[in-house]
C-alpha cells in the first residue's frame, strides 16, 4: 500500500514540477497559463490520492480539496486568460522559419 | 435553456448536494452536527440567491448519474492526455508550439452547460477558453496546425468528445 | 512520520515547483506573468500543504489548505477583473 501512494506522490509531484517548469519555460502568458493549469491540477490530484492512500482517514477532507482543485483552478485560469485578452495582449506567435517542422 | 427557471428538483439536488459537502466536511453523524448541516445548507442555497438560475442547466432524468460517470471517465483520459502532451512540449528543447486563438460552436444552450465545457476544455490537450460568446467559446490552441483554421474542424476535435458526454446530464 | 527515499524526493519535486513559480513572479516580465504565476503558485502550496500535513501528522492543515485554495482563487478572480477594467 505505501508503496502505491509513494508511486502515486511521485507521479503528482513530477507533475507539479512539470507545470512550473512550463510556467518557467513557455515563451508568453497564454502558454504558460497553459502548462500551468494542466500539469499542476493533475499533479495536485495525484499528490491528493496518494496522500489518502497514506492516511485513510483523511479521504474527507482531501476529496474536498480535489473537487475544489479541479473546479477552480480552470475556471480562475480562463477569467485571467479572458481578463488579458480583453486588455489587448496578443498571443505569441511562432517564428515564421520555424513554421512546417517540427 | 436559455432563461429556463429551475424547478423545485434542481432546488433539491442542490440542497442534498450542499448538505453531502457539509457531511465530508465534518465526517460525522452525530445529530447536532446534522441538524446544523440542514441549517447552513439552506442558508447558503438563499445566500446564493439569483445566482441558482445556473441550475437550471442540469437535466434530471434516471439516465444523468451514469451519465456524469461516464463523462468523468473520459475527462480524466483526456486529462492524462493533456498532461503527457503538456510534458513532451515542455521538456523538449525547441519547445514545439504553434500557438493561435481559435473559435468554436457548442450547441449546449443553458449557461452551466457551456461553463462546464469551458472548464473541460481548459484542462485538456493544448486548449484554453479565453472566453465565451453566446453559443462561440474562443479558445487558445497550443498547436492549431492540424484544422488548418476551418471552424468545423475545429469544433470536431475540441468540442464534440465532450459535448457527446455531457448532454446526459446537461442543457 | 519518518519519510523513505520516494517521499523525499516528492517532497523535493514540489519545493523545486515552488521556486520556479516564484522565480516567475519575480522576473515577471510583465504584470499578467506575475498574475499567471502567483495563480499558479497558490495551488502548488495548497498541494503543499497537504503534504505538510502528512508530514507533521497533523490534520490541521487540511483546513488551512483549503482555505489558502479559496483565498488564491478568490485573488485571482479579483485580480483578473481589475485588469478587464473595473466591475462587470
Amino acid at each position: 500500500m505505501r508503496l502505491l501512494a509513494d508511486l502515486f506522490l511521485l507521479i503528482g509531484a513530477g507533475f507539479v514540477f512539470l507545470g512550473a517548469l512550463g510556467l518557467y519555460r513557455m515563451p508568453d502568458v497564454y502558454n504558460r497559463i497553459q502548462a500551468g493549469t494542466k500539469a499542476v491540477t493533475l499533479g495536485s490530484l495525484c499528490l491528493l490520492l496518494g496522500l489518502a492512500l497514506l492516511m485513510p482517514s483523511w479521504w474527507a477532507k482531501l476529496l474536498l480539496i480535489a473537487l475544489f482543485v479541479l473546479l477552480t483552478n480552470p475556471i480562475g485560469s480562463s477569467t485571467i486568460a479572458r481578463a488579458l485578452l480583453l486588455s489587448g495582449v496578443r498571443p505569441w506567435q511562432a517564428p515564421k522559419q520555424e513554421q512546417g517542422h517540427e | 435553456m436559455e432563461g429556463a427557471r429551475p424547478t423545485l428538483g434542481h432546488y433539491v439536488v442542490a440542497y442534498l448536494g450542499v448538505f453531502l459537502l457539509w457531511l465530508l466536511l465534518v465526517q460525522t453523524v452525530a445529530a447536532d452536527e446534522l441538524i446544523l448541516g440542514a441549517l447552513v445548507a439552506g442558508l447558503a442555497l438563499l445566500a446564493s440567491g439569483p445566482r441558482l438560475q445556473l441550475l437550471a442547466g442540469l437535466r434530471l432524468e434516471a439516465g444523468a448519474p451514469l451519465a456524469l460517470v461516464r463523462y468523468f471517465g473520459y475527462f480524466l483520459t483526456a486529462l492524462v492526455r493533456a498532461n503527457l502532451d503538456v510534458a513532451r512540449r515542455v521538456l523538449s528543447p525547441r519547445l514545439p508550439l504553434h500557438p493561435e486563438i481559435v473559435e468554436v460552436e457548442t450547441g449546449l444552450r443553458s449557461e452551466l452547460g457551456r461553463l462546464w465545457l469551458a472548464n473541460s476544455i481548459t484542462l485538456t490537450p493544448g486548449t484554453l477558453t479565453v472566453d465565451v460568446l453566446d453559443q462561440r467559446l474562443r479558445v487558445h490552441w497550443i498547436d492549431s496546425r492540424p484544422a488548418g483554421g476551418d471552424l468545423e474542424a475545429v469544433t470536431e476535435r475540441i468540442v464534440h468528445g465532450f459535448e457527446r458526454h455531457m448532454r446526459g446530464f446537461l442543457h | 512520520m519518518t519519510p523513505n527515499a520516494l517521499e523525499v524526493l516528492a517532497l523535493i519535486l514540489v519545493g523545486v515547483a515552488l521556486v520556479l513559480a516564484m522565480v516567475r513572479l519575480l522576473l515577471g516580465p510583465h504584470a499578467p506573468d506575475r498574475v499567471v504565476a502567483a495563480d499558479t503558485l497558490g495551488v502548488i502550496a495548497t498541494g503543499g500543504l497537504a503534504l505538510l500535513a502528512w508530514l507533521l501528522n497533523s490534520a490541521l492543515y487540511l483546513d488551512v489548505a483549503l482555505v489558502l485554495g479559496m483565498l488564491a482563487f478568490i485573488g485571482v478572480v479579483a485580480i483578473a477583473r481589475a485588469i478587464e477594467g473595473g466591475p462587470r
